[in-house]
């Protein structure tokens, strides 16, 4: 009988799975490809046309939304037994928008000519869909551990986006990469491309990294 | 006058909401499959923006501003409340979508029906937040806040009603396989943003 209940303890001690176990990785690189945020879940993508015109802001504003994806996810998480499902939407609101003032003021005092670039966007991180949408479809109904980790891979993700489309936009668009002259240190003369700095000019980026990476995974929308 | 005039077609064509800054993008791609909803969506957000800008804006310049409390006391007079604008801001969006769930579904269930889930999706949709913002951060008045708001809501419902007419018509056509669906939406969207990028020429 003894021993019995102490082997269940062994398998019990057993399913408790390490904070970095083949499911918890998958929660990090699985947003990074065949579940990105940007390009297959189609949430936040207001700001990443928005902010992709410099690589600079565009990495500062990955980091930003990672942080507030993370910790909110990580909160949410922590009170999902007790938040009342009818008003959960005005919960995560408020928690999110909690986050969202803390990174803003803290940008506003240390990197402030980015965070004046940035404008309203760092703001509109509250409306942002991954957020919304992370902790509707994932923090609502896990533990701690993993939701955090959930947040910084769909971060990851969307950084990832942010930074192919802002590296593309930046070098051909105006010449040079997180503010360095790339062209004029070779030697070239480069006349930027202006349509690239335009929107219409990122929307047509991303349709391209959203093709290219499709044809690479073989995820297909039918249609 | 002229300046209300000036306003409103300034934010429905020149700085169109979608076109000009991205905003609203998510529910814009998601939702705009079939011209009839597209049109409910782009109503509900034509509503709640002109609702929202003008509460936003008499809270921004009565409460939130330095200085703006002096109307209740001569101790508050060099109060500044602007660290709490997002909060304050996204809680009378909720509320107003709530409030506007409610009346709708009380006097118009047909209406409430056909629209559905779109009107608490509302609440996240960076259209509303961002109008607020941009609103803040511009000299209007209440009559220009309020015709602002309208104008941005018209834009953003002109461009979804014109998404959802060119992808109606996308079925017929042959896309390469990995482009379809969102891909070739991007691309569509960034061909009607050059378009639209001929009213940046008029100055008003």
């Amino acid at each position: 009988m003894s021993t019995a209940t102490v082997e269940k303890e062994v398998v019990k001690v057993k399913k408790a799975e390490p904070l970095f176990s083949k499911k918890n990785k998958k929660l990090i690189t699985n947003p990074l490809d065949i579940d990105n945020p940007i390009t297959v879940q189609v949430l936040g993508v207001c700001s990443a046309l928005a902010v992709t015109t410099q690589m600079k802001p565009a990495f500062v504003m990955a980091l930003a939304l990672t942080v507030v994806t993370a910790s909110s996810n990580g909160i949410i998480s922590l009170l999902r037994n007790t938040i009342p499902s009818r008003i959960r939407i005005i919960v995560q609101l408020a928690i999110v928008s909690l986050w969202v003032i803390m990174v803003d003021q803290l940008l506003k005092a240390y990197v402030y000519e980015i965070w004046k670039q940035l404008s309203v966007f760092v703001g509109l991180i509250i409306t942002n869909c991954i957020v919304m949408g992370r902790l509707e479809a994932f923090a609502m109904g896990n533990k701690p551990g993993p939701s955090v980790l959930d947040g910084l891979g769909n971060g990851f993700g969307y950084g990832m986006i942010l930074l192919i489309v802002a590296f593309f936009r930046e070098l051909f668009g105006g010449g040079s990469i997180f503010g360095f002259k790339v062209f004029e240190a070779m030697g070239i003369h480069y006349q930027g491309n202006g349509l690239l700095l335009l929107p219409a000019g990122a929307c047509i980026v991303v349709g391209i990294v959203i093709w290219i990476q499709r044809s690479m995974n073989g995820y297909r929308e039918t249609h | 006058m002229e300046q209300l005039v000036n306003i409103g077609i300034r934010s429905i064509f020149i700085e169109n909401m979608i076109f000009a800054y991205f905003l609203g993008m998510c529910s814009y791609l998601a939702v705009s499959k079939k011209v009839s909803t597209a049109f409910g969506l782009g109503l509900a957000v034509v509503f709640v923006l002109g609702v929202t800008i003008p509460i936003n804006w008499l809270i921004q310049n009565y409460v939130l501003t330095q200085g703006a409390l002096a109307w209740v006391s001569e101790d508050f007079a060099t109060m500044d409340l602007t660290f709490l604008q997002f909060i304050v801001f996204i809680a009378v969006i909720a509320a107003m979508t709530q409030l506007t769930e409610m009346v709708v579904e009380k006097f118009s269930p047909a209406l409430y029906g056909s629209l559905g889930i779109f009107l608490p999706l509302i609440a996240v949709n960076c259209a509303i937040l961002g109008g607020s913002l941009f609103m803040v951060g511009r000299p209007y008045n209440l009559a220009e806040a309020t015709v602002y708001g309208l104008g941005s809501g018209i834009g953003w419902m002109l461009a979804i009603v014109a998404l959802a007419g060119v992808r109606e018509k996308m079925k017929y056509s042959n896309v390469p396989a990995p482009l379809r669906g969102l891909g070739i939406t991007f691309i569509l969207v960034g061909l009607m943003s050059l378009g639209f990028l001929s009213f940046m020429g008029f100055s008003l």
